[in-house]
């Protein structure tokens, strides 16, 4: 699946496994959490890096604990409309710190792909084909003027830092 | 039950109605009255080329009396959006008459 | 009022060039209909019965006559030559063609305007007092706070995609006029025991299918963490809300389903773990706020006037305007002046671009350049000089806005109906028009006293029925349009929700069911002081079930 990240669609060297297959012990494979949960004595002891998708709705006590282990983590967005996954990437960034990468997986349209990075998402599974096209043409819609800062933005000197920052 | 179909123009969101031959009218007496069921499914199909085109939007049926050659709309609803508010009888497609 | 600074300015302009690309991009067909929908209507656009409707906002009901003119502006250029206010403090145009809207946002920029976040499942015009900063009873300005709460939540990154619409509503008097317990979140400015200004927090109020009144939520909240507890609300609610019906998406059904103290338990634990020193207010950054809305230096004046005086005494339909829409200003000698879009037999909310830039005028003239719209539909000039009220009732008579009838029966709240909004079940217009003509503002009017009805052509409650002291509900039954009644509502500090009378009426008779309900009260009232919301509350719904129902003609079995 095309994989937008750092400003350019890269190879993924990651693999999603579904539900109820088994792992190659290589890791680099995106699992879904109950498989995670189910596994997770295999691979103790193992530095294997492990991806693990999340469905909206988790609460996110089930993998907290966790978090350490993952090199990545995969956010589903059912719908565009579909706004939870915002807050899980800003909690995991600022309040967990949680430094791999978060992957946005699902319906990712081009005019949330600006909001979706200033949560903290900074890997992109792009399917649909006016998204990849604007996004390969360097396009990235949205706006240069925020009233709050973003995950990883440090606020601006001047005017009401903690409230708005300018450029990107 | 006689029906006829609507949509709104994407450009400017004005009523329109699909008359005989394929045209977009804005007046519901230019309109064609589909007399079936199966004939409104199969002009539902012919019309999925103009949103495709993205001329109309929100494509709909609906049910209408014919007497005397007069058309009239079943449902309130319909007969505002073919006349247009009954508080402003400038405004709207009744001002054409 | 507040002025943008550049980085405002750069903002809007930011969001115009956003918008403008999208509805390119929508004509062109690169964006789908449902893709661009949600788009559309975060910048105002819905596709209503007719056509496109725009809905502008007014942020805390605040204007200024060069705003109030650049309306009448549009009305008169891309629209029909009027607009409509609504129970939200924004006002609506009717007609524009989507792709003139660019250019439609583009002339509001240039006067600080814009329709950012006027629909969509996001976070909406913040409204508040209408009389703030002018009115008697108040304990602070609020409209410091509801412009912080505006820029915080415009294009808020991680509440711009909630599981349904969230409204906030401030009032800064212990007489609430902004109807903010029945808001998503409601704040209420109260003084603590040490003197020291916060908020009194309500949550989960709402009206629409299931119509809830707010919880307090807070007692008092320190004013600087508005935004942090506002934020902690918001993230529970993004989180939790449900998605799965859009009818129990809203923030109330959340708190009815989760419980209200384990709502408070998350929504504290939320702001506790997250009160980082980003969102708290500096005092620097209130008081720099505030100063925008320094009041107006007024002069001393004499408490009454001798120019009204002597007018009143020669001319009663000039004290009636008095006496019914002048309220008591915090300044000798001056009033905050309701201008009734209610006219008798008139469209409630609607004012044409000419109204528009008289009422500007006035407004440059006489009342600082401060214009207000209320959620009751109609504009406010909340500092003017009782001396100035003869010539202003003079030029406003002229215009068809000297209607003497705020807070009577016939200022009435109503939502577009069916006349124009594609989700309406019944007209709502219609029937205000009718009660409106046989009520009017004279004498009968007076005698029967404060009286909110607020009338909804669907179940979606934008008339705010539900707390209407006479409620109606537009409803279709088997294709023909059904009016229900509720009594006993009420949007203030007291707020209750109206009970249902029992079955609908007709379009023909609910005008005469009105009617048997107001005579009823009338008939029972104490004496001409206690108004129609406090004999209701005193003898309850059994006298006007009996009058409306036990009768020959008019009900609807």
């Amino acid at each position: 699946m095309p994989l937008y990240k750092n400003g350019s669609f890269v190879q993924d060297p990651w693999s999603a496994i579904p539900e109820g297959e088994a792992m190659s012990p290589a890791g680099h494979v995106i699992a879904p959490l109950s498989w995670w949960q189910a596994e997770r004595q295999a691979f103790a002891g193992s530095n294997v890096p492990i991806g693990v998708r999340i469905d909206p709705g988790t609460p996110m006590e089930e993998f907290l604990e966790d978090l350490p282990r993952f090199a990545l983590i995969a956010l589903v967005i059912p719908k565009f409309q579909d706004g939870r996954a915002y807050s899980t990437a800003r909690l995991l960034r600022e309040r967990h710190g949680f430094k791999g990468e978060l992957r946005a997986i699902g319906e990712v349209l081009i005019d949330q792909i600006q909001p979706l990075m200033r949560c903290g998402f900074d890997a992109f599974e792009v399917t649909d084909p006016v998204t990849q096209a604007a996004l390969e043409a360097g396009r990235v819609p949205g706006v240069t003027h925020f009233y709050q800062p973003g995950v990883n933005e440090a606020p601006q000197a001047g005017a009401r830092p903690w409230l708005r920052q300018a450029g990107r | 039950m006689s029906q006829v179909i609507s949509a709104n123009r994407l450009s400017d969101g004005i009523v329109l109605f699909r008359a005989k031959g394929g045209a977009w009218v804005e007046q519901l007496r230019d309109a064609e009255i589909l007399p079936d069921a199966a004939a409104v499914k199969a002009v539902l199909g012919l019309v999925e080329v103009d949103v495709k085109a993205n001329h109309v939007i929100e494509v709909a049926a609906f049910e209408v009396t014919v007497k005397d050659g007069h058309v009239e709309p079943v449902h309130l609803r319909d007969k505002i959006r073919a006349r247009g508010p009954t508080t402003h009888p400038l405004h709207g497609k009744q001002a054409a008459h | 009022m507040y002025r943008y600074d550049e980085f405002d300015a750069a903002f809007v302009a930011d969001r115009l060039n956003q918008f403008s690309d999208q509805v390119a991009r929508r004509l062109s067909g690169e964006l789908t209909e449902e893709q661009f929908r949600i788009h559309r209507l975060m910048n105002g656009v819905y596709l209503q019965l007719h056509a496109y409707m725009l809905r502008i906002a007014i942020p805390y009901g605040t204007l200024s006559s060069r705003q109030m003119r650049k309306l009448a502006h549009i009305a008169r250029r891309y629209d029909k030559g009027f607009g409509h206010f609504t129970t939200r403090q924004n006002i609506q145009f009717n007609w524009p063609a989507l792709k003139d809207i660019p250019e439609i946002l583009g002339e509001l920029a240039s006067v600080e305007m814009h329709a950012i976040q006027t629909s969509g499942n996001c976070i909406r015009n913040v409204t508040a007092d209408h009389f703030a900063g002018a009115s008697a009873d108040e304990i602070e300005d609020p409209r410091p706070y509801a412009e912080i709460l505006r820029q915080w939540s415009s294009i808020h990154p991680e509440f711009t995609y909630l599981p349904r619409k969230f409204k906030l509503a401030l009032s800064g008097s212990p007489h609430d006029r902004a109807a903010t317990q029945v808001h998503d979140i409601g704040y209420q400015l109260v003084k603590n025991a040490r003197g020291e200004t916060g908020f009194a927090v309500y949550v989960g109020g709402g009206l629409g299918r299931t119509p809830m009144v707010g919880h307090k939520i807070r007692d008092f909240l320190a004013v600087e963490d508005l935004l942090a507890y506002t934020q902690a609300i918001v993230r529970v609610y993004n989180l939790e809300g449900r998605r799965d019906n859009k009818y129990k998406a809203r923030i109330k059904i959340l708190v009815h389903e989760k419980g209200f103290e384990p709502m408070r338990e998350a929504v504290g634990a939320e702001f506790a773990a997250d009160k980082n020193d980003l969102l708290a207010l500096p005092q620097s950054e209130i008081d720099r706020i505030r100063a925008y809305f320094a009041p107006p230096a007024l002069k001393e004046r004499a408490a009454q006037s001798q120019a009204v005086e002597a007018r009143r005494a020669r001319d009663p339909a000039f004290a009636a305007f008095v006496d019914t829409n002048v309220s008591q200003h915090k300044h000798a000698g001056h009033g905050v002046l309701t201008i009734s879009l209610k006219p008798i037999g008139g469209i409630p909310g609607d004012a044409t671009a000419e109204q528009m830039d008289l009422v500007a005028d006035l407004a440059e003239r006489f009342g600082h350049d401060e214009i207000r719209v209320s959620h009751e539909q109609n504009l406010v000039l909340p500092h003017v000089a009782l001396d100035d009220l003869p010539a202003i009732y003079d030029a406003l008579k002229a215009d068809g806005l000297a209607t003497a009838n705020a807070g009577l029966i016939s200022d009435i709240i109503s939502c577009p109906g069916m006349d124009y909004c594609s989700l309406a079940t019944a007209r709502s217009i219609p029937v205000a028009q009718r009660i409106s003509e046989r009520f009017a503002d004279g004498p009968r009017a007076k005698d029967i006293g404060a009286l909110k009805i607020k009338i909804s052509g669907c179940i979606n409650a934008c008339g705010h029925h539900h707390v209407g002291h006479i409620g109606i509900l537009g409803l279709e039954r088997k294709g023909v349009e059904t009016y229900q009644l509720t009594l006993g509502g009420s949007g203030d500090e007291a707020c209750t929700l109206g009970d249902i009378t029992g079955p609908g009426f007709s379009y023909e008779d609910v005008v005469d069911a009105i009617e048997t309900v107001v005579d009823t009260y009338v008939g029972l009232r104490t004496d001409a002081q206690e108004d129609f919301l406090a004999a209701y509350r005193r003898v309850g719904m059994a006298p006007f079930k009996k009058a409306l129902y036990e009768r020959d003609s008019g009900a609807d079995i």
